[in-house]
């Protein structure tokens, strides 16, 4: 189809173009914006912290090899940034188009929705990633600090990729919530609390309890990014025995459940991929009144 | 270039069980500038969200150009500026910034975008703040900027929804200003207002509704001839004072004038007995006479008579 044509003889830019005007201008809001300040200055606490005890006590558990130091360091925190940053990024950057009235500028012009919120996504995710670099970085400046001369173990490789594709999910997921609801606070919120604890409660209670294996939850999925750092992937399913019940009844098992990578990344693009095409269509269906 | 056009056929919007639009038909076509009146609710704003796709409608059609605005957007809105509500731009950008977007997105040739920016900003009196971030603005400095973005393409229909709501007596005055500079050019301009003065100065004609039911289209004096007790008043600016003796033995005689006053020493309203035919005699009459006629217009209070007799009827 031809595009259309002003009068005064411009063409309108197809939707891949206009995706690219959204992502650029979005992006340069993000990057002037507090919140990629404030998340820059969390990440440099935590890596403040970490370097600070890691430093002063230095724990045999992340000094033993270069492995067990990213273990430690990357795989227990990497993903509390990645939720942080689909948060800060993502969290009201749909909803903020109707509470905030910004949606009134831009979409009032020869543009789709879904350009828009294309382009918005992409924006976050390039603000997110530079997040998620700036903390790679710190955290192989230590690991180098701590074994000069050591390479640089390709598990790590892995991780980093498996936590950038983690990232892409958790902002699917946090633009679903901030298409569901029009206000800024209510969306963030609740992506807040389910990422933050209703997700690590579920989790906890499906394997623990009903001992079932969780792989209808995000962050279950995204334990392949800590477990690829371990020098043996865990068991899929580990199965321990308790004590002896009361009154020679038998002793009651404990099933603990670990992702296998395949499985973890089927969790990760689903989520993605189903969270992603409901956040577009409630935005395309959502009305500014 | 085409005659640009805007229409809304059988158009509808329903909340639940709250009919907002109500089977809408209204076709305007050609360049001129229409008023949108109606009382709160009335249905106003829902029309103007239906033709810049923020809602869809219910039932029918909003075309632009010929163009369905939900099914093919990007050729409905591609010739058309709009204002809608009072927009809020992204606070970290500034004004070059924010207008540098839209034109991108509209597709105004890099080589023509900085020139084009330039000028709509000069042409909304913000040149001082072209380049600070939008977020410290103040509402009336933001409406200005939406303003030109609404003009940043040189657009053949401009969209208006209470352009001057919110915005201090001289923000509304100077936005009413751009409103009339834009008629200069050949533009299709659909605005909606609750200020009848505003409308009066500004338009060519007037759409009334109520309920979401059209009530009238037509050109603002006839509007006025229809439904303000059959007659018109239009106010008269002269150059030099006027003897009252000029008005007693001259102007009230003259053949459709019902009655005439003076406002004060250079201000006349007179009361015309019919539509733009008597209204047309009346004036050459006045001009005849060599008594300095600068301006001649419909008084808003025939407005405002005409807009309370067709609300009431409603109620």
């Amino acid at each position: 189809m031809e595009k259309p044509t002003t009068e005064v003889g411009h063409k309108v830019p197809g939707s891949i173009a206009q995706v690219g005007v959204v992502m650029r201008y979005s992006f340069l809001d993000y990057l002037r914006s507090r919140r990629f300040v404030i998340l820059l200055g969390i990440t440099f606490i935590i890596s403040g912290i970490l370097t600070g005890v890691i430093g002063y006590y230095r724990p045999a558990g992340f000094l033993g090899s270069p492995l067990a130091f990213l273990s430690g360091w990357w795989g227990m925190s990497v993903t509390f940034i990645t939720v942080l940053s689909g948060i800060f990024f993502g969290g009201d950057a749909i909803s903020g188009e109707f509470q905030n009235k910004t949606g009134y500028f831009t979409l009032p012009n020869p543009i789709r929705r879904s350009s828009i919120y294309v382009g918005k996504w992409l924006s976050a995710f390039i603000a997110a990633s530079i997040i998620l670099l700036i903390f790679t970085v710190i955290t192989l400046a230590n690991e180098t600090y701590y074994f000069p001369g050591v390479s640089i173990p390709w598990q790590f490789g892995e991780s980093f990729l498996f936590a950038w594709f983690y990232l892409v999910a958790v902002l699917g997921f946090t633009f679903f919530f901030s298409s569901l609801f029009k206000s800024t606070s209510y969306s963030i919120l609740v992506t807040a609390i389910l990422f933050l604890f209703a997700f690590t409660l579920i989790q906890t209670l499906v394997s623990a309890l009903a001992q079932v294996e969780p792989w209808f939850i995000l962050t279950y999925g995204s334990q392949i990014i800590g477990n690829v750092l371990t020098t043996t992937y865990p068991e899929h399913i580990t199965t321990i025995a308790g004590f002896g019940g009361r009154g020679g009844a038998a002793a009651p098992t404990f099933t603990t459940f670990n992702v296998t990578i395949p499985e973890g990344l089927a969790i990760i693009a689903v989520y993605f991929l189903v969270t992603a095409a409901l956040g577009l269509i409630l935005f395309e269906r959502k009305e500014f009144n | 270039m085409t005659n640009p056009s805007i229409e809304a056929v059988n158009l509808s919007k329903t909340y639940g069980s709250f009919t907002a639009l109500s089977n809408l038909n209204l076709k305007i076509e050609g360049s001129k500038c229409v008023g949108f009146l109606g009382p709160n609710g009335a249905g106003k704003t829902t029309t103007l969200k239906i033709f810049t796709d923020l809602i869809r409608q219910s039932s029918g059609e909003a075309l632009i150009n010929g163009n369905n605005v939900h099914t093919h957007k990007k050729a409905a809105l591609a010739n058309v500026g709009t204002v809608i509500e009072t927009p809020e731009i992204y606070p970290s950008l500034t004004p070059t910034e924010a207008l540098g977007m839209i034109s991108a997105i509209r597709g105004i040739p890099h080589s023509e975008r900085k020139k084009k920016i330039e000028d709509v900003i000069v042409e909304v009196g913000m040149q001082e703040w072209a380049n600070k971030r939008v977020g410290k603005f103040s509402k009336g400095m933001k409406q200005r900027i939406c303003i030109a973005s609404a003009l940043l393409s040189d657009p053949t229909i401009v969209l208006l929804d209470e352009p001057t709501t919110g915005l201090d007596p001289r923000g509304m005055s100077e936005v009413r200003d751009i409103v009339k500079s834009l008629k200069k050019k050949d533009r299709l301009i659909f605005m909606s207002s609750h200020i009848l003065s505003e409308v009066a100065d500004v338009c060519d004609e007037v759409a009334m509704i109520d309920h979401g039911k059209l009530l009238v289209y037509d050109t603002l004096p006839n509007v006025t001839a229809k439904f303000a007790g059959g007659a018109n008043i239009v106010e008269v600016e002269l150059i030099r004072p006027i003897d009252s003796s000029i008005m007693e033995k001259n102007i009230a005689v003259i053949q459709g004038v019902v009655s005439a006053e003076k406002k004060d020493d250079k201000n006349l309203r007179i009361k015309c007995s019919g539509g733009l035919d008597i209204q047309e005699k009346v004036l050459s009459d006045l001009v005849r006479l060599n008594i300095g006629v600068v301006s001649y217009k419909p008084a808003s209070s025939a407005l405002e008579e005409s807009y309370l007799n067709l609300i009431k009827d409603t109620l």
